[in-house]
């Protein structure tokens, strides 16, 4: 037993379900340092890693975990840094099955490295400490740059602008800052002190994070230039809910996932009447859609005393995007799932409150762009599933307001702000974008990927535009 | 932190409170409004700006206590604090010359009117104000819209001042004269603007409507505020508050309104009972 290694991951412990759909507290409790421990003695310390090459930020993985199983947390933390700037956060929500697992050879055998477990151990190590922050280097020709958004793209961005000796501020238009981890998602599997402690270290870095600003309403983007800035990135995020455009849909019960999560998350509706923002759950809810945004609805509502919730997905259970351990975690909390089925058309009672759903079966046929199999319906399957609540969870796309203020600003139909990948740049001189805003909705580590490829960049053109600023001043 | 720099009351239950905000101050247009949050635990509710004052950066605020938020910040007084206030949001309204403009308005809806009205005036309009609430002393701002008006009409429910009857009646009353408008603004509640856009509809006027759905946000991220104009779904916060009244479905409007009276009732009767204000 020794000798031979553990084909399965350590399971990660959790709250029991019973007790877990009654409270908003975290469902993974986290490995203990003698889990983590075991954990890392699986991995074979590949001498070319393909579990790097998964990972959108390429973080050493083999040599974090060697330091876990030599218990020098301090070390193992300070590589994932070097590339991943919330790791408390990526080692929660990333998609691993998707990046860095999906490339870990004892897959092959058995089960992969539990990565992301043990990215989250050594980072909720740390934030146990008081965390040191490296003193801003002195530039001799450092440049002001405003951020507008605070979600991971904004906040990445923000630090290694910051780390690099510029002077950062950050414009949030709601009045907390980290976007869809503070407003999106739920408690139970990010907590918000994890957030706030990565918000924290960034202001330590000393950035200026000014909430309850609206760029674009407030002041547009030209108007932050005239107010000194050199450089502006973008990253306002895809928060502009999407809803299917079918007769009911306006009906009293019927929410976008994001009201549905910003009542419960960022107002805490849960806490309701103590807090003052109401929510209300009937007795059997539907969640529209099959990515993470449906399942968190889904465990919310179940969380806020609904008796039976159903997602009600087009594909089959293979084709959504939810993150698996989440598909896992709701599936265990007894929600139940619809697959293959569109709703069509909503029923009201005399309240005009909704009552129903006409749904249509699908079968799936050839795949799509996306390479998964499209639905199409089956005639004359409709059927109906009485409902008194529904969350419509079926994408976001760009919050439009700076598209909409800023001269010179090249989009796309989707509203997504055109840029170069290597750079953030846009079609305006200075300003640069990344995150859900460009990609469309995607992850977190992605958009912190965006964040500090802009960062690089933006660094790059102050430098220049400091130097020429210089070199006319000398000539003068 | 927004600090309370003056309070007044305009009428019962309806107040007015002077907050420092020096950005939005600078920024405000009319037709604009801001979204507050009281306190750590409160909600997001939104209330038009009624007036602001680039120079001492401040802005007012009037309105109708009607549950917990709105008479938890009645209760607040000179000095007090608000933790968050957000703006400006929402589409400013298209001021021009049109000619001759009507600008109607219902009960606190005059404060929101206001701005708009002397705007309007200062574009070069002739403006004819009708303003209403249900009996007298609910009427406000009164002098302020006299001040700024060509022609000011005063109407109460009940008949205590003016005429009676409703603002709609005297927009009819008006038109029937042989009043010309080249368009009109009606601000108020739901049913006093469906029945002034009525009014002006056989008449082909352009009636223009601010929409007072509820919000959370108020940037675009909920949807929480969608109505339906000319049957299409847009968000009030985003695509408005002003449409043209005589696209925007109200009944619709009126029944999303009412999504959340019993939550609304159980807050309310807390708040009484946390107050120990006893109930009528
Ligand atoms: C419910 C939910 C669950 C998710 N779960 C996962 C998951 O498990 N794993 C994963 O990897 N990804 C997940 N995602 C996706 C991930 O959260 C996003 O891809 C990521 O947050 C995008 O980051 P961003 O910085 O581009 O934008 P956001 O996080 O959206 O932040 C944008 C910020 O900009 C602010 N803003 C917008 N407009 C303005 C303006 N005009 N002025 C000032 N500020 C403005 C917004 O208020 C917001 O705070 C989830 C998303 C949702 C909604
Ligand atoms: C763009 C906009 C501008 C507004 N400007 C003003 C203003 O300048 N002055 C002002 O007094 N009010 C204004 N309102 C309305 C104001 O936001 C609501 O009165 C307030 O949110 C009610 O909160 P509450 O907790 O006090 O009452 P709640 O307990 O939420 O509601 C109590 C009662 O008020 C009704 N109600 C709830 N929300 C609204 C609403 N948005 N509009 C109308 N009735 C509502 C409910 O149906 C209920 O009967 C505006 C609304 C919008 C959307
Ligand atoms: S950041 Fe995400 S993808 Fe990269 S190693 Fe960590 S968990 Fe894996
Ligand atoms: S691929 Fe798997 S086993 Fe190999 S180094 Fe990476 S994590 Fe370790
Ligand atoms: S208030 Fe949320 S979208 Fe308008």
């Amino acid at each position: 037993m020794h000798k031979e290694k553990r084909k399965h991951a350590i399971p990660m412990p959790k709250q029991k379900v019973e007790e877990r759909i009654h409270n908003f507290n975290e469902v993974a409790l986290g490995y203990s340092m003698e889990q983590a421990v075991a954990e890392a003695e699986r991995c074979i310390q590949c001498p070319k890693p393909q579990c790097i090459q998964g990972c959108p930020v390429e973080v050493n993985i083999p040599a974090f975990i060697k330091k876990i199983r030599e218990k020098k947390f301090d070390e193992a933390i300070r590589i994932i840094k070097e590339k991943n700037s919330l790791p408390a956060i990526c080692g929660r929500v990333c998609p691993q099955e998707e990046q860095c697992q999906k490339f870990c050879v004892l897959g092959k055998k058995g089960e992969p490295m539990a990565i992301g477990r043990l990215e989250r151990f050594v980072a909720d190590c740390e934030l146990q400490k008081e965390v040191t922050v490296p003193p801003r280097p002195k530039l001799s020709m450092s440049g002001k740059v405003a951020v507008v958004g605070s979600g991971p793209a904004g906040l990445t961005a923000a630090a290694d602008l910051a780390k690099l000796g510029h002077e950062v501020v950050v414009f949030e238009a709601l009045h907390v800052p980290g976007g869809v981890l503070v407003y999106g998602i739920p408690e139970f599997r990010l907590p918000k002190k994890i957030v706030q402690a990565e918000v924290n270290y960034i202001k330590k870095l000393e950035v200026d994070i000014i909430t309850n600003h609206m760029i674009g309403r407030l002041y547009t983007i030209d108007e932050l230039f005239e107010r000194g800035f050199d450089a502006v990135f973008i990253g306002t995020g895809a928060g502009l809910p999407g809803f299917i455009g079918i007769p009911g849909e306006n009906l009293g019960g019927i929410y976008s996932a994001n009201e549905f999560l910003i009542r419960v998350n960022l107002m805490r509706a849960y806490m309701f009447p103590e807090y003052d923002t109401p929510i209300r759950v009937g007795k059997k809810v539907a969640v529209i859609g099959g990515g993470n945004v449906a399942m968190d609805s889904a465990r919310c509502s179940l969380r806020l005393g609904a008796e039976e919730v159903w997602i009600v997905y087009r594909r089959s259970r293979k084709e959504m995007p939810a993150r698996l351990e989440e598909i896992e975690n709701a599936e265990e909390e007894g929600i139940k799932f619809r697959f293959l089925a569109v709703p069509v058309r909503f029923l009201g009672d005399e309240h005009d409150w909704v009552t129903g759903m006409e749904c249509v079966k699908m079968q799936l046929g050839e795949p799509d762009e996306s390479g998964r199999r499209r639905p199409v319906p089956i005639e004359g399957s409709e059927f109906i599933m009485e409902v008194d609540t529904v969350v419509v969870a079926i994408g976001q796309t760009p919050n439009p307001i700076i598209q909409r203020t800023t001269k010179g600003l090249k989009t796309t139909r989707w509203g997504t702000i055109i840029v170069n990948e290597k750079t953030g740049k846009t079609s305006k001189k200075g300003v640069y974008a990344g995150g859900d805003v460009v990609s469309g909705a995607a992850t977190v580590i992605s958009a912190m990927g965006a964040g500090k490829r802009a960062a690089r960049s933006i660094h790059r053109y102050l430098l220049r535009k400091k130097r020429m600023q210089q070199r006319k001043e000398y000539c003068q | 932190m927004y600090k309370v720099l003056k309070k007044a009351e305009l009428a019962p239950e309806i107040k007015l409170l002077e907050v420092n905000a020096p950005e939005v101050a600078k920024k405000a247009k009319p037709g604009q409004f801001v979204i507050i949050r009281i306190d750590e635990k409160g909600e997001r509710f939104p209330l038009t700006l009624a007036e602001w004052e680039p120079k001492k950066g401040t802005i007012t605020l009037i309105f109708l206590e009607v549950g917990v938020s709105t008479r938890k910040l009645g209760a607040l007084g000179t000095g007090d604090e608000i933790l968050d206030v957000v703006g400006p949001l929402g589409n400013p309204s298209d001021i021009k010359h049109y000619g001759s403009v009507a600008v109607v308005c219902g009960g606190v809806g005059t404060a929101a009117a206001y701005p708009i009205a002397k705007a309007l005036k200062e574009a070069g309009n002739q403006v004819v104000s009708i303003i209403g609430a249900r009996t007298e002393e609910l009427l406000i701002l009164e002098d302020e819209m006299k001040g700024l008006s060509d022609e000011l009409y005063i109407s109460t429910d009940d008949g205590s001042k003016g005429y009676k009857g409703f603002v709609s009646d005297v927009l009819r009353m008006l038109i029937e004269k042989g009043y010309r408008f080249d368009i009109v603004y009606a601000i108020g509640p739901p049913l006093m603007m469906r029945a002034t856009a009525n009014v002006t509809k056989p008449h082909s006027i352009k009636t223009i409507v601010s929409l007072n759905p509820i919000m959370v946000d108020g940037m675009g991220m909920c949807g929480a505020c969608r109505v339906t104009v000319s049957g299409e779904t847009r968000f009030a916060c985003l695509d408005g508050p002003e449409f043209d009244g005589h696209l925007v479905d109200f009944d619709e409007l009126i029944k999303r309104l009412r999504v959340y009276l019993s939550e609304e009732k159980q807050a309310a009767e807390l708040y009484e009972k946390s107050r120990g204000i006893k109930r009528a």
